[in-house]
């Protein structure tokens, strides 16, 4: 199943709902796109929400990590919410679960831009 | 891409014939499509003209499966570690890094052209479906 992505406000922050998979080819663009797009527009604060990507691989986590740095680079930040067990797995495996702002809970992620 | 498509299918269809539990079976199909999409993309440059191989075996005590590519080969000792502090943050880099660490064994060998991978999972007795057991299949892809 390709990426589905579906965008929402909520208190100054950005939600991007993924759904799907974050991989070469079926998904790592648009994502890339997306974060890009809320950058050049002036978003600071991205929220992934994550609750519904099922598989992650080597180049989505590189799109992640990209989003990231991107963000900081423009003085906004990029945080993750609700990680499934296998996206959650990956990210352990490969450390960056210590890069990243990871949240169980919409509020509390939102809360934490403030 | 379609070739990395249809090595994942297959990876998945050996990881669940020979019980491996859902966990064990994303782990070794995510790192055979890591192997597959470093075929296609870094051994073989994305050219169409050239093929890689994917074979897959149950022999009751592991699963093998060898990726094949028909590049101008890679030196793994020359791969960067993703987990040092000055590679975390960079966007490449992960692929062989996956496959180690969701595989038992992993060994490289330079074929003339090419690079050979193969990957080891050992089952566990309790997870050996010894009816899942399977001859050597052969999948042949560009």
């Amino acid at each position: 199943m390709a990426l589905s992505i579906a965008t929402r406000q909520l208190d100054g922050v950005t939600i991007l709902d993924l759904s799907g998979r974050i991989t070469l080819g079926e998904g790592s663009v648009q994502l890339r796109d997306a974060i890009r797009d809320l950058i050049s527009k002036g978003d600071k604060h991205i929220l992934l929400s994550l609750g519904d990507v099922n598989y992650i691989d080597s180049s989505g986590l590189g799109e992640l990590v990209s989003a990231f740095t991107t963000a900081k680079n423009q003085n906004a930040d990029v945080k993750l919410l609700n990680l499934t067990k296998k996206v959650k797995d990956v990210l352990q495996v490969t450390k960056l679960y210590t890069v990243f702002d990871i949240y169980d809970d919409e509020a509390h992620a939102i809360g934490s831009f403030k | 891409m379609d070739s990395v498509a249809e090595v994942e299918a297959a990876a998945e269809r050996l990881t669940q014939a020979a019980g491996l539990d859902e966990d064990e079976s994303f782990r070794v199909a995510m790192a055979v499509r890591e192997a597959a999409v470093n075929a296609v993309l870094h051994g073989n440059g994305y050219d169409p003209a050239k093929q890689i191989g994917a074979s897959f075996e149950n022999n009751g005590e592991s699963l093998i499966i060898t990726i094949t590519d028909e590049g101008e080969g890679l030196d793994p000792d020359k791969i960067p570690d993703p987990l040092a502090q000055e590679n975390l943050l960079r966007g490449t880099g992960r692929g062989i890094f996956l496959i180690r660490s969701f595989l038992d064994e992993v060994h490289f060998r330079q074929l003339h052209p090419g690079t050979e991978l193969t990957l080891i999972k050992h089952l566990s007795p309790a997870g050996n479906d010894r009816d899942g057991q399977d001859q050597p299949q052969d999948l042949d892809t560009k």
